[in-house]
């Protein structure tokens, strides 16, 4: 049953028919959503605590609430618990499904789970004690904690490798190129974090540039838009626009992305090359974004209607338009006038959900609702994931949208040299309406655990297939 | 068919590798060694101890550590230099401002002001959203000898009449606030300060205009041009920074009849250059993409004027022309 690119790009990824046959994959996939879901549960949680906080300070301000706690964990909680779980569950389903082929080891599977979990439980437990390993953004948590991550990775690296060369086709289908491509330089970019040698004073700054950002888009990046590669046609029942583009796409992403980091740090102390030479990738990167985007929004071509039915098809369409627009805004951030404004405003908080929540969630959210029913058989209600998706995309629209205008006001505030507290009082509102988003976005995953629910041990639900009919068929 | 998979995986970690070292690694190694500042010293074991409580209880998620060469900036202080950095690990920049910047806070508030605020912030800063840090504190019926208590205003103050006093964690976090002074450089008057900001002072008489190809300097421009894009680094009396970024007044490169240096450095920033006996550790940013002949051509002449400068007046053609000779 060799699946190749041929036969790919006439009738999508995998056959339709036949795929609850691999009873350990399915579990592994069920595992690995379940696990997410409980941290996204729990990371999110805290994430609303942290917005109440900001009307009512005072609120549960001990030792092991205070604010300044809380929020690694909320951070490294959604990153490494959630996104980072569920997306590699998706990738052994796709990987699996795309070579046509036995997944390599069901053991090393369920140890990379484990090690994943023990990762997120002991850098929960450290931050909350306090071992915090110097507020460096996303790598707070104790080194030999973020090993066990790394070891995680490289459990999960070695078994979709070997997997992949079992595969009897000749070619390699893109988003494995995706999946492997982003497990491997995550990797790199773990040890590089860890190494003590360099850091030092500034050149630790330089790390911490290179860090926060190369784990949001050499990680989550290639770990969604590989899911979007298989759930996207499959969900369509159409093969992807262009192969050609993805390729494309995959290679400059590769170049640009890594060294647009210190756009974090524009203004700093840092060498000015350095800064700009951030500015130029941050410009670059529209090739592989506008080129990825186009590429889905291609495939969706004349298919829009069939947002409406199709849930897991409007997660992905959603997911698309945030990476798209997500990706933009953050190039026209890194500009050095519009910098001058925004850093260190609530506008990157905005910009942090619109990219993590609206696109790299929303990625996740629909490969699971496409291809978890295939996998256990089980779909979940229809009106389960409508309400779960209108409730989560008018959160983070409300959530985005807020901390956009709010933190543009509070640059100007800096900028026409108001005392500093009326940058706070102003942002007070903006505030309040953050917390509602919050709210919306909160209550939309609790819906999300009923649908999982529904999708593994509990009572399916009535949702229709979540591939659509294909064009012959339909027309 | 393993080929292929080589040649993808392979390749692609490869390059990913190649560039890490490049844009991440390299510059690293080199920027760990960027020696202190003058005046930029270690902390004592008390102080480093506040630096962990800083860390542990997550300050660094509402206050920057780090000043920008921007004119909102100057509140908080001068510009960051490299040099600040040398002892500064982890670093601890920053990426938020909820609440204000406090690289220079030790010339800001006192020790009892530090107290006051951590046990509970709106007691002195009303409208504050930081958190109160009272799990800092004992509260107790009789203030042991040698200890000071907390003043507090009786709003805030415990209500069963406790004393407040700090544990060794506050104490040692006040120590390292206290300890976030940038260094006094001998010769460099602090503009900044929540308070006023020091008036610019204004530098003598600007000579009339030179007429030259229908351009007439305006030195109302020129000095407001100045004060709003050059003087963060080089300070609006002209004497900048030491060892971060060279004066103007008295400069050899302003004082030359010859203005390629100063307009070249103006229009494509410059970096590590040996000037008058000294290597600055700070970045001249360019300013091509900002300033047009004009404005440059003002600024130019602002400098070549004030401060007891007297240099021969540029114009905007020769702005243009070594706009146009690029770099
Ligand atoms: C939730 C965000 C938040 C956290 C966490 C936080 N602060 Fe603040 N901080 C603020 C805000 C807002 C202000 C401005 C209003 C005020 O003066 O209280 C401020 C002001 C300050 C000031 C006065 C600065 C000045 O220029 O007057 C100091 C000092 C300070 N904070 C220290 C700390 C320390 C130490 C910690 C950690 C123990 C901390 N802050 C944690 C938000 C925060
Ligand atoms: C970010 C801080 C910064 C800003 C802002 C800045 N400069 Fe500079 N400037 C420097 C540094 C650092 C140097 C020394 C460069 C070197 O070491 O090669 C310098 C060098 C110079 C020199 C050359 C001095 C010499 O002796 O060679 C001139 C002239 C100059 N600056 C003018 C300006 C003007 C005019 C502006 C405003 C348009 C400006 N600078 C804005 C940091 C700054």
């Amino acid at each position: 049953m060799a699946v190749t690119v041929q036969d790919l790009s006439r009738t999508g990824p995998t056959p339709i028919r036949g795929e609850q046959d691999d009873h350990e994959l399915s579990s592994i996939f069920k595992a690995y959503t379940v696990s997410a879901t409980f941290w996204l549960i729990f990371g999110t949680a805290v994430g609303l605590l942290l917005a109440f906080k900001f009307g009512a300070p005072d609120f549960w301000a001990g030792k092991y609430l205070t604010f300044g706690r809380l929020r690694p964990i909320h951070t490294n909680d959604v990153f490494y618990g959630w996104a980072s779980i569920a997306l590699v569950g998706t990738a052994y389903y796709v990987t699996v499904r795309s070579c046509g082929t036995k997944l390599y080891s069901t053991a090393l599977a369920w140890a990379g789970l484990w090690l994943f979990n023990i990762a997120a439980i002991a850098g929960t437990i450290a931050l909350d004690l306090g071992y915090n390993w110097g507020d460096l953004e996303y790598r707070e948590w104790p080194w030999p904690i973020r090993l066990v991550f790394l070891a995680a990775l490289i459990v999960t690296v070695w078994n979709i490798l070997a997997t992949i060369a079992r595969r009897e086709s000749q070619d390699i289908y893109l988003s494995n190129w995706y999946i492997v491509g982003g497990l491997l330089w995550t990797c790199i970019i773990c040890l590089v974090a860890v190494l003590p040698w360099y850091q030092y004073g500034l050149g630790q700054v330089t790390i911490s540039g290179y860090f926060m950002h190369n784990a949001v888009g050499m990680w989550f990046t290639p770990l969604a838009l590989g899911l979007f590669y298989y759930a996207i046609p499959k969900v369509l029942n159409r093969p992807i626009y262009s192969y050609a583009l993805g390729v494309l796409a995959f290679w400059t992403n590769l170049v640009f992305y890594p060294m647009l980091g210190a756009h974090h740090f524009l203004f700093s102390p840092l060498p000015w090359w350095l800064q700009t030479t951030a500015i130029i990738c941050s410009v670059g990167m529209l090739v592989p974004v506008l080129g990825g985007g186009a590429n889905y929004l291609l495939t969706m071509r004349g298919r829009y209607h069939g947002r409406i039915e199709s849930y897991p098809l409007a997660f992905l369409f959603v997911g698309v338009l945030c990476y798209v627009f997500g990706s933009m805004q953050g190039t026209v951030e890194a500009l050095r006038s519009l910098q001058a404004i925004w850093h260190f405003t609530s506008f990157t908080v905005g910009h942090s959900h619109f990219t993590m929540y609206g696109f790299v969630t929303f990625a996740a959210w629909g490969g699971i609702y496409a291809l978890l029913p295939l996998a256990t058989g089980k779909r979940p209600g229809q009106l389960g994931m409508a309400v779960h998706f209108w409730l989560a995309t008018t959160g983070v629209a409300i959530y985005v949208i807020s901390l956009s205008i709010g933190g543009t006001i509070q640059g100007l505030d800096w900028v026409h040299g108001k005392p500093f507290i009326q940058s706070v009082v102003d942002m007070e509102p903006y505030y309040l309406w953050r917390g509602v988003g919050g709210i919306l976005m909160f209550l939309s995953h609790l819906v999300f655990v009923w649908n999982v629910w529904r999708m593994t041990a509990g009572k399916p639900g009535d949702a229709p297939s979540p591939i659509m009919q294909s064009e012959e068929a339909g027309a | 068919m393993k080929k292929e998979m080589w040649a993808i995986f392979g390749g692609s970690l490869l390059l990913y590798v190649v560039i890490v070292l490049l844009i991440a690694v390299g510059p690293a190694i080199d920027l760990a060694r960027t020696p202190p500042g003058p005046g930029v010293k270690p902390l004592t074991p008390l102080e480093e101890e506040g630096r962990q409580v800083f860390a542990s209880d997550g300050c660094d998620y509402c206050h920057t550590l780090q000043v920008r060469p921007l004119p909102e900036d100057k509140v908080f202080g001068r510009p960051s230099a490299p040099g600040d950095f040398a002892y500064a690990t982890p670093e601890m920049l920053g990426s938020e401002r909820t609440g204000p910047d406090l690289t220079d806070v030790g010339n800001r508030r006192g020790e009892v002001w530090q107290y006051m605020h951590l046990y509970d912030p709106r007691a002195v800063s009303p409208g504050s959203i930081m958190p109160n840090f009272k799990f800092m504190f004992h509260e107790v019926k009789a203030v042991p000898a040698g200890v000071a208590a907390v003043p507090l205003p009786p709003a805030f103050a415990p209500k069963n009449g406790d004393k407040v006093i700090p544990t060794q964690r506050a104490e040692a976090l006040v120590a390292f606030l206290m300890s976030l002074k940038q260094p006094a450089i001998p010769g460099y008057a602090m503009n900044g300060g929540m308070g006023g900001q020091a008036v610019a002072s204004a530098p003598a008489a600007a000579p009339a205009a030179s007429a030259a190809g229908g351009y007439a300097y305006d030195a109302a421009k020129g000095k407001t041009g100045f004060d709003t894009t050059c003087a963060a680094c080089h300070q609006a009396n002209g004497e900048g920074v030491p060892t971060a970024f060279p004066p103007l007044k008295g400069n050899a490169a302003v004082g030359d009849d010859d203005p390629t240096t100063q307009l070249d450095t103006i229009l494509h920033g410059r970096q590590g250059t040996v000037i008058g006996g000294v290597k600055y550790s700070g970045v001249m940013p360019p300013f091509a993409g900002q300033l047009n002949d004009e404005d440059i051509a003002n600024i130019a002449n602002y400098e070549r004027s004030s401060w007891g400068n007297h240099a021969k007046p540029v114009t905007p053609a020769e702005v243009a022309k070594l706009r146009a000779a690029g770099k």
